[in-house]
């Protein structure tokens, strides 16, 4: 127990009315170093709805060609500097995607193709809210299906940290009842001021506040303040030259690299990246996609880089609302679709391959005669993650009505 | 409240006590009978106070009545009613409201600010005159902070080289402004000035949007309408950093949203449907009938053929030549379009005209619904969004014949069709029902009471969806003013940051930092990247990085540490509190909070009085002086600070 604490507590002398013992929150502060040879995940959102069909190209599919006339991403063989990157003979990666060509080669990256949520909105908010509740179609669900693997999956001391969203909110995928704190800026982290009298004030006063909502996040805030003191993330170096994005993206995983490496216990980080959404001028091997692809590629290769042999026992993972248009619009962008794809990194993943049921694109198979058709839920691939990385939880209660059948998993991770 | 403050006396020397022996068994006794002793004294106290301000005296139920008139409140106290009014209908109390309110009457404070062209503002206007850009049409804006492609051309630059320049620009901005205000030797302005110099080329603009927007919220005596315009600018959302639009919003705000706020939802909806802003933002200007284009294009090629044919040069016309200097077809800037490139339709607006900003998501509409809806407005365009930024209805873009909306058709030919269809979006009763829901769910709870909404959508039907006839429903309703709803919202961070200034009475000169630390909480102002707008429930807002950002803002704040804005607080609690700090904490809690403050929180409060932070000793004098700036600061960081 660090010394504010015990000045918490001993010059809140009326603040321990009602406590007849140690309160969980400091039971659990003390034992805060628990978890650190966890399994791990790192799950992106990509708000907006990624054009996936443009990410991981099916090149060997004539109508991909046919629908998409002026943003195709040409064929891996017509070679150049910015040549697509060919995974299998049939899908090949973005030309931007570049640096995630060792990780594919090396077995430590896998994609799903035809991947989403069954749920036929095409509103971003409704499709969003329905891929983090975990409950396409059911919009009364109150808490994210990440918070409830970690409900699933409870442990008595769990860190302040155990669950990290990287950003200014608390994402709907995170919402509920297991302890999730939301970090904006590790950097800015703490308290200005005279520490000990505006500590010690504030924490006495939400930890006895009659609003209970304010209370919560009250306890979440000072205890993860308390545990941040440990580390100086302003000397923080990355290692192996990783080399980070300047963007906010790039900034958050290595902040969750960070975390990760100084054991305070992180086992889920959340981060999300927006303005995927081009409706008009969407570009093609350059252009608006193209710049957005390559903070993603660049981020995640870094991010492997520097985690190095820890990523033996990290699982990132990454899902968009829904994915667009086969055909391209009036204004050579793409409009609202179905299928996206997803990427899966880590040690435990079953790289090197894309992973799909590809339902092709004539516009019989496209779903409702415009969109890539959703051959694999989302859910069966997070369902397989939880069994086989993270070892445990109930998918009954993570994705409540949907039969995640085992059977039905791809097969993306080792088992 | 004096006599329930001297038990928490004894409370505090009581804790000191066991400090000394640190015996916890007594700590919990104790606390637990002063706890009983407080139960005690707490209710009186309330009483003595209600007693005063409700005795049923003739003359009692005179003021009452001339105090809320027909407002429903029965649950609230005068106290909190004033309170509450000045938390929902404007940005919080500052000082002087709650006295003036009520003299004035709380139902003649109400009607007056929804009637906000009675109120006189001319306070606002001028300390809005220090913003240039504020009254430019969004052409002046485009020609005097050009995009830099633009401004390097002018400049007879490379692009490489502009930004250079700008860099350095940006660089050697604050050395020059230093200079300038070297004789006012004031620190925090310094830094406001030196941050605002920076703001050099088109982000200038949306500076000063956002500083006018926090001067207008804290300043305003119009508080409800700047609540409002908050509040529809957030429905309409539109996201300054996709291209062109940061030159529009400005107009946007001040002629599209403002003159709008209050009168009929259609006006509203049709004006933010040919505004340049939202055309562009959610790509309605790109959108063409597919048809209708190529006749278009054919057209034209045919009259090239025949010009080239009448004057036999090889040459294609170029721009800025003759015959067709003013290129009839929008034409994406910075972008070389290669030629005959097939255009149509863009659902980007036809969908989220219906999801967000009418009927809402379960309306039951379908994918042709969108469609059909797009083909509507299908040339409703922009002239040229970088050089000439106005609405312009271009028929050679637009699907003609029949067009089926929910259910409603629509084949009238040209503009009609587009403004038919809105016509009927913000007429049908799931509209009515949406609206109503959104402003309950701001102005009331998250959870709004279906009653309620039921009582303000059948007005909206009733009165053509005027604003200002729900809101006045919505207000003489009693869910208004029930003991659930009082503190049952969370600030934004716009409305927190907004609220303290208010309660601080600070001077803000430069409002650029609060606009910052607005951004800082999670509400870019202007920068909201989804058409949805930032969530109104206070999930989003109540998060540990929030919360953390929340008090180091207040601490900052009060402390007179924030670049821009001074602080008073000797001026506002008054000489006689600076030595005593029980006088202090009591003038902070009424000017900040109407005197309203959990027993839990207030009890966590007095326990610091002592702390020689607050109540500091200073060399060579035995008298010890409050630190009212952190005095303050803890209070603004109350949990019930951080609810209006």
């Amino acid at each position: 127990m660090n010394i504010s604490r015990r000045y918490f507590l001993k010059n809140g002398g009326i603040a321990m009315l009602g406590m007849a013992s140690l309160p969980s929150f400091l039971q659990r502060a003390v034992a805060a170093t628990a978890g650190t040879n966890k399994k791990k995940m790192v799950v992106l959102f990509q708000r907006g709805a990624m054009d996936g069909l443009n990410v991981v190209v099916p090149f060997a599919e004539p109508n991909y060609y046919r629908l998409r006339p002026t943003i195709a991403i040409p064929e891996p063989r017509h070679g150049g500097a910015d040549a697509a990157i060919d995974l299998d003979g049939f899908f090949c990666l973005h030309p931007s995607l570049q640096p995630l060509q060792p990780l594919f080669q090396k077995g430590q990256l896998a994609i799903v193709q035809a991947v989403g949520s069954p749920d036929p909105s095409r509103s971003h908010f409704d499709a969003q809210d329905f891929m983090e509740s975990g409950t396409p179609g059911v919009k009364s669900t109150d808490d994210g299906w990440l918070n409830r693997a970690l409900q699933s999956m409870p442990e008595e001391q769990a860190s302040p940290f155990r669950a990290v969203a990287f950003g200014p909110y608390l994402p709907r995928t995170l919402a509920g009842t297991a302890p999730a704190v939301a970090i904006p800026d590790l950097k800015q982290f703490k308290m200005y001021g005279p520490q000990q009298t505006v500590e010690a004030g504030f924490e006495a006063m939400y930890a006895q506040t009659v609003d209970q909502a304010m209370r919560g996040v009250g306890q979440e805030t000072f205890e993860a303040i308390d545990q941040l003191k440990k580390i100086n993330p302003d000397s923080y170096a990355p290692e192996n030259a990783a080399d980070y994005p300047t963007s906010r993206f790039g900034k958050s995983l290595m902040e969750i690299a960070e975390l990760f490496k100084a054991d305070l216990g992180l086992e889920v980080a959340f981060l999300d990246s927006g303005g995927w959404d081009h409706h008009v001028n969407e570009g093609g091997v350059q252009g608006q996609l193209s710049n957005f692809l390559r903070d993603l590629g660049q981020g995640i290769a870094a991010f492997h880089q520097d985690m190095g042999d820890r990523m033996q026992d990290v699982v990132f993972v990454s899902m968009s609302e829904f994915g667009r248009t086969a055909r391209e619009n009036g204004n050579r962008g793409t409009d609202h679709g179905h299928a996206n794809c997803m990427f899966l990194m880590g040690g435990d993943i079953k790289g090197g391959k894309v992973y799909t049921r590809w339902p092709g694109m004539n516009d019989g198979q496209l779903y409702e005669g415009r969109d890539l058709a959703v051959t694999t839920d989302y859910r069966s691939v997070l369902g397989e993650i939880m069994t086989k990385h993270l070892g445990g939880g109930n998918l009954k209660s993570v994705f409540p009505g949907f039969a995640n059948d085992p059977r039905q998993f791809l097969g993306v991770l080792k088992s | 409240m004096a006599r329930a403050r001297n038990p928490r006396c004894t409370v505090r020397s009581g804790g000191r006590h066991l400090d000394a022996y640190g015996a916890s068994f007594l700590a919990v006794t104790i606390a637990a009978l002063l706890a009983v002793l407080f139960t005690i004294a707490a209710p009186n106290a309330i009483a003595d106070k209600h007693d005063k301000t409700a005795q049923s005296s003739p003359d009692a139920i005179a003021a009452d009545s001339k105090f809320k008139g027909h407002l429903p409140i029965t649950e609230l106290t005068e106290d909190q009613a004033v309170l509450h009014a000045l938390n929902r209908l404007a940005y919080g109390p500052r000082s002087g409201d709650a006295e003036r309110i009520r003299q004035m009457g709380l139902e003649k404070w109400i009607d007056q600010q929804l009637h906000p062209d009675s109120i006189d503002d001319s306070a606002l206007d001028k300390r809005l005159e220090k913003y240039p850009t504020l009254n430019m049409p969004a052409r002046e804006l485009l020609d005097r902070f050009p995009p830099p492609r633009l401004a390097a051309k002018r400049a007879g630059e490379t692009l490489e080289e502009y930004k250079q320049q700008m860099v350095e620009k940006r660089r050697a901005a604050p050395a020059q402004t230093m200079a300038q205000t070297m004789d006012a030797g004031d620190d925090n302005s310094d830094r406001a000035q030196q941050q605002l110099a920076k703001m050099q080329g088109p982000n200038r603009i949306i500076a000063e949007l956002s500083m006018a927007k926090i001067d207008r919220a804290v300043y305003s005596q119009r508080q409800l309408e700047a609540v409002m315009e908050d509040f529809w600018f957030n429905h309409f959302n539109v996201f300054a950093n996709k291209g062109a639009d940061k030159w529009m919003l400005t107009a946007y705000v001040r002629d599209t949203i403002r003159p709008h706020t209050m009168g009929k939802f259609q006006d509203l909806l049709t004006a933010t449907a040919k505004s340049p802003a939202m055309l562009f933002f959610l790509d309605n200007w790109q959108s063409v009938d597919p048809v209708a284009f190529k006749d278009h294009q054919e057209e034209i090629a045919m009259r090239r053929a025949r010009y080239q044919g009448i004057f036999g040069g090889g040459f294609p016309p170029s721009p800025g030549t003759f015959p067709d200097p003013n290129s009839r077809f929008p034409q994406a800037q910075g972008t070389a379009r290669p030629k005959q490139q097939d255009r149509g339709l863009n659902e980007n607006y036809g969908r989220e005209v219906m999801e967000l900003h009418t009927v809402g998501v379960d309306a039951g509409y379908t994918q042709q619904d969108v469609i059909e809806m797009a083909r509507c407005l299908t040339g409703w365009t922009v002239r040229e969004p970088r050089r000439d930024p106005d609405f312009v209805f271009r028929p050679e873009f637009h699907a003609e014949g029949k067009k089926v909306v929910m259910g409603h058709t629509f084949n009238y030919g040209g503009e009609k069709d587009g403004e038919e269809a809105l016509k009927m979006l913000a007429n049908d009763p799931h509209t009515a029902k949406f609206i109503s829901t959104e402003l309950a769910r701001h102005f009331v709870s998250d959870t709004p009471p279906p009653a309620l909404v039921d009582r303000m959508t059948r007005e909206y039907m009733a009165t053509g969806g005027d604003i200002r006839s729900v809101m006045k429903t919505m207000i003489y309703s009693p869910e208004f003013w029930s003991k659930q709803t009082y503190r049952a919202k969370v600030k934004t961070p716009f409305e927190l940051v907004a609220s303290t200034a208010r309660a601080l009475n600070a001077d803000v000169a430069i409002p650029l930092p609060l606009a910052q630390w607005v951004g800082r909480m999670g509400e870019p102002l202007f920068l909201c990247q989804p058409p949805t707008g930032y969530s109104d429930k206070a999930e989003t807002w109540v998060n540990t990085g929030a919360l953390l950002n929340r008090l180091n803002f207040a601490l900052a704040f009060s402390s007179g540490h924030l670049a821009g804005t001074n602080v008073d607080l000797g001026a506002i609690f008054g000489p006689d509190a600076s030595k005593d700090p029980e006088m202090a904490l009591t003038r902070s809690l009424d000017l900040f909070l109407g005197g309203q403050i959990e027993p839990p929180t207030r009890q966590i409060l007095e326990s610091r009085l002592n702390d020689p932070q607050i109540l500091q000793a200073r060399l060579d004098d035995p008298v010890k002086l409050v630190n009212e700036g952190l005095l303050s600061g803890l209070v603004l960081g109350t949990p019930e600070f951080q609810r209006r």
